[in-house]
């Protein structure tokens, strides 16, 4: 798996794609701390960025990447190399090296301008791993749709809607639920509501260490009370984690079985 | 050396293979034909496990091949459409797929004589035209040694020297005693290369035997029409 790994990525990095994702964080990044003017309040602006189009991002490049090598695939899977490798292979040299793109792109100004001698250090790197992870949950989720269409289109179309649900409609229909409901206790339906969405999850989490409450929201704030901080953010990486295994665990399922 | 027993395989409600049966003994070229949509790069395609079958099973070297892998180590393949990354150099292919392999030792240089790929090793496989990356394809099957040869119409896009080539090449491979299967629909040449052919129809197999035993079959002077014969009744 290692191998395909390596070449995925090499391939990645090599393309214009990928600098254009690494110029575009840059860019934000610098953009960012001139208008803010101050480390805590650029990582908060931030957190807002990265939560919407991280996601966005992995599900685009997910879907791209497992169409545009489609060929390719063919070719390795005819070679003495086991499927799963193949397709976790794949899988994972695309959401790493976006993963890299975004850690440089925003890690090269915010080291410029002193992040290193402030206290937001830890909540910038809790920023960074939250949009690490987010990226393999959704280029995880890209892959497993690609997989299972193999109209272009079609498989297209259901990412971005998959994406679209997450971070637009899901609040919706949790906001409206909330209202409807207010009359029963509804702490329960929240907290799970939230976990159910990787993109609340984020949320919440990085709220949680940032400890801003006027921020944190009705959830957020269930989650304090629920959790404390501590046990809050470790189980929102759980949950993350989760997010991350049961989707590739599905990538290598169908890939086990499917036909080329 | 491969064996398929009783081999079905549907894609949605469309029945491709429908109970194939073929043992391929020893060395020698056996070609596979048959009209479009017959289900040839289907088998191929299952010998290979890429296409896994509702039913059936598939030996290779006494060996069932279902959810096995390293057996592929066994097999050249020469896939029908040639597509490669992009942003990947001719070079870098060759030492990919070597490395993938895991067989260093693999001898290119030969092979890109043969084909005159010296002025495109250091192009990007994106650049190259059509004709070009079957050659490359062409060179990343026969680069390695192994016993069985699949060639998925290995004709397509080639001009007329690098055919001959071809054809000299897979004599050569031939007579290092490897089985080699092919499929194509020029006719011409799979009379000149093959030595047993193999007639799909409908999802079995319509027959099976050498050239000159299916002009006799079809009491056919020559080899295009006994072809040609068999498809006009059976779509009549």
């Amino acid at each position: 798996m290692l191998k395909i790994l390596k070449y995925s990525f090499y391939d990645l990095m090599r393309s214009r794609w990928s600098y254009v994702y690494f110029l575009f964080y840059l860019l934000l990044g610098i953009v960012l701390l001139f208008l803010n003017n101050n480390l805590s309040k650029a990582v908060i602006t931030l957190m807002n960025v990265i939560i919407i189009l991280v996601p966005l991002i992995g599900t685009i490049f997910g879907v791209m990447y497992y169409y545009n090598s489609k060929e390719f695939t063919e070719l390795l899977l005819a070679q003495p190399i086991n499927r799963s490798s193949i397709f976790l292979g794949q899988y994972l040299g695309v959401a790493l090296s976006l993963a890299v793109s975004l850690i440089i792109g925003l890690g090269i100004p915010f080291v410029f301008y002193g992040i290193f001698r402030s206290d937001a250090i830890w909540d910038f790197s809790l920023l960074l791993i939250t949009g690490s992870f987010l990226t393999l949950i959704f280029t995880a989720l890209a892959f497993s749709i690609a997989l299972c269409n193999e109209n272009k289109i079609k498989g297209f179309g259901y990412a971005i809607l998959t994406w679209l649900f997450m971070a637009v409609i899901y609040d919706g229909i949790f906001l409206l639920s909330l209202i409807m409901f207010e009359d029963y206790p509804l702490d329960t339906f929240s907290l799970i509501a939230t976990m159910f969405n990787p993109i609340d999850l984020s949320r919440v989490l990085i709220l949680l260490k940032l400890d801003i409450s006027a921020l944190l929201g009705y959830t957020g704030a269930l989650f304090q009370k629920f959790f404390g901080t501590g046990f809050g953010v470790l189980i929102s990486f759980l949950m993350l984690v989760l997010w991350v295994v049961i989707p590739a665990w599905f990538i290598r399922h169908k890939a086990l079985r499917k036909d080329f | 050396m491969i064996e398929i027993k009783d081999i079905h395989k549907q894609f949605g409600k469309n029945r491709v293979l429908k109970g194939v049966n073929l043992e391929i003994k020893g060395n020698g070229i056996i070609a596979v034909l048959g009209p479009n949509g017959s289900g040839k790069t289907t088998i191929i395609k299952c010998i290979l496990g890429m296409v896994l079958p509702n039913k059936g099973d598939i030996l290779l070297e006494g060996k069932n091949i279902s959810k096995d892998w390293k057996y592929r180590d066994r097999i050249d393949y020469l896939p029908q459409i040639a597509n490669f990354p992009n942003n990947l150099s001719v070079q870098e292919l060759i030492r990919m797929i070597k490395d993938l392999r895991r067989q260093p030792q693999a001898d290119e240089h030969y092979l890109i004589d043969l084909f005159r790929l010296e002025p495109f090793l250091n192009k990007k496989l994106g650049n190259l035209s059509g004709g070009t990356k079957q050659k490359v394809n062409l060179l990343l099957t026969f680069m390695f040694d192994s016993p069985i040869i699949i060639l998925d119409e290995p004709t397509s896009g080639l001009d007329p020297i690098s055919l001959i080539r071809l054809k000299e090449l897979i004599a050569s491979e031939k007579k290092k005693g490897k089985s080699i299967i092919i499929t194509s629909h020029i006719m011409s040449f799979v009379e000149e290369v093959a030595d047993e052919i193999v007639f799909l129809l409908e999802g079995k197999i319509y027959f099976k035997g050498s050239i000159s035993e299916l002009k006799k079959k079809t009491d056919q002077p020559d080899f295009e029409h006994a072809i040609a014969s068999i498809l006009t009744h059976s779509y009549a």
